[in-house]
């Protein structure tokens, strides 16, 4: 049996799209065959810190015994004030899959850099779409296409998929390796079979491993920064003595003192 | 306010409302928690599995239809069992008052019942979160003795 690479997916898209739900599908089909652990991240609230993590609601595989068995799930607040949640969530994964779990799948909402590099940790990310509301492909409007591995437009029951569809087809067009698009619908149940086997033999795209690369590289960067002891009296005096942004960053990366 | 804790709120049993659990969630997460639903009728092995999966310090146990009597000891037990004694149990509701003293020894350390103020519910945890009360320690302490 070759071994699949894929072991880290991301499944990422805008609320409301029916994320948690095809994860729950997706749980349905491929285990107890594989072992899942589910990483399920949700944002902070930047006013009290504190978070309503509902994405554990939504698998209903758990309620079944001879699956929840091979399932773990843990919902992850992202904690906005500090960088390191994508860091902590790699170090959750390898640990995961070291652990026995035969895939780590990481469903985050796909705005925000926070999630963008939680799903840039994964090495492939699915990209999930609902119907066309009228204000274009929020994935592309979050720069997630560029990521995709695969694109799943969701809730196909309902009208404006095909015009997704169409849509992306012609967005995606003109690039060399474009990722495969799927319909789905959780509620019907169409094109869920084909979306659990797809995942489990998803080919990577070039494109796509740049820009997670990419975002790897700005994350670690970033991390660098964000923990430089010095980091947080700058911000103090940029705030409090005007310290300028091109002296904040000097300060920063001045190693001699 | 005292530091963040990760809170499940739990349903066991067959109640179907859920609307007085979602008002202690959103306002727990208002004052900086982190808070995990688990959704209607859970059974208490799932709820104990999610507190243990989730690495919650508390959780809160809603019962609207008699059953707090059975489950909530039930929860306690299987906590103390699996390894969780220092998890806060508390408890919210329709529980009568006659009730309360044998879900005390039980293990729950605060039983809120319907009209509670929200801000009660989250100085209680940031006393326990202080305390060692959790569910398998010695102590006989309880929110409001």
């Amino acid at each position: 049996m070759s071994r699949c690479d894929g072991e880290i997916i991301a499944i990422t898209g805008p609320p409301g799209v029916g994320k948690s739900c095809i994860v729950d599908a997706i749980l349905q089909r491929l285990v107890p065959k594989k072992s899942i652990a589910v990483l399920a991240v949700d944002p902070t609230s930047p006013l009290s810190g504190g978070a309503l993590l509902g994405d554990r609601i939504r698998l209903s595989v758990l309620d079944d015994d001879n699956k929840s068995e091979s399932i773990y799930v843990r919902s992850i607040a992202t904690r906005s004030s500090s960088g390191s949640v994508p860091s902590i969530i790699r170090d959750l994964a390898y640990h995961l899959l070291a652990n026995s779990f035969d895939l780590v799948i990481i469903e985050t909402v796909g705005a925000g850099q926070s999630e963008m590099r939680c799903a840039a940790v994964a090495n492939r990310i699915v990209v999930i779409e609902g119907p066309a509301r009228g204000d274009g492909i929020q994935a592309e409007k979050a720069g997630l296409l560029e990521l995709a591995d695969l694109i799943v437009v969701n809730k196909s029951d309902l009208d404006g998929t095909d015009k997704v569809v169409n849509d992306l087809s012609m967005s995606l067009g003109l690039t060399e390796d474009a990722p495969p698009i799927l319909k789905t619908s959780t509620i019907t149940g169409d094109g869920l079979d084909e979306l659990a086997e797809t995942i489990v033999d998803l080919k990577e795209r070039v494109s796509s491993q740049r820009a997670r690369n990419r975002q790897q590289i700005l994350m670690a960067h970033e991390n660098i920064l964000t923990s430089n002891p010095r980091f947080e009296m700058v911000l103090d005096r940029m705030s409090e003595e005007g310290l300028v942004l091109e002296d904040a960053m000097r300060e920063l990366n001045d190693r001699t003192s | 306010m005292g530091s963040r804790q990760r809170v499940v709120i739990a349903k066991p049993g067959l109640d179907g409302h859920d609307r007085g659990a979602k008002v202690v969630a959103r306002a727990l997460r208002d004052g900086g928690h982190e808070v995990i639903y688990t959704g209607l009728r859970r059974t208490p092995e799932q709820i104990v599995r999610t507190v243990m999966d989730e690495d919650a310090r508390f959780v809160g146990l809603s019962s609207l239809s008699g059953a707090h009597s059975h489950l909530f000891p039930k929860i306690c037990n299987l906590l103390r069992e699996s390894g969780l004694s220092d998890v806060v149990v508390f408890g919210g509701g329709i529980i009568p008052e006659t009730d309360r003293p044998a879900l005390y020894s039980a293990g729950v350390r605060a039983i809120f019942g319907p009209g509670t103020p929200t801000t009660e519910i989250l100085e209680f945890v940031e006393e326990a979160s202080k305390k060692a009360c959790g569910v398998g320690s010695d102590t006989s302490w309880y929110w409001g003795e």
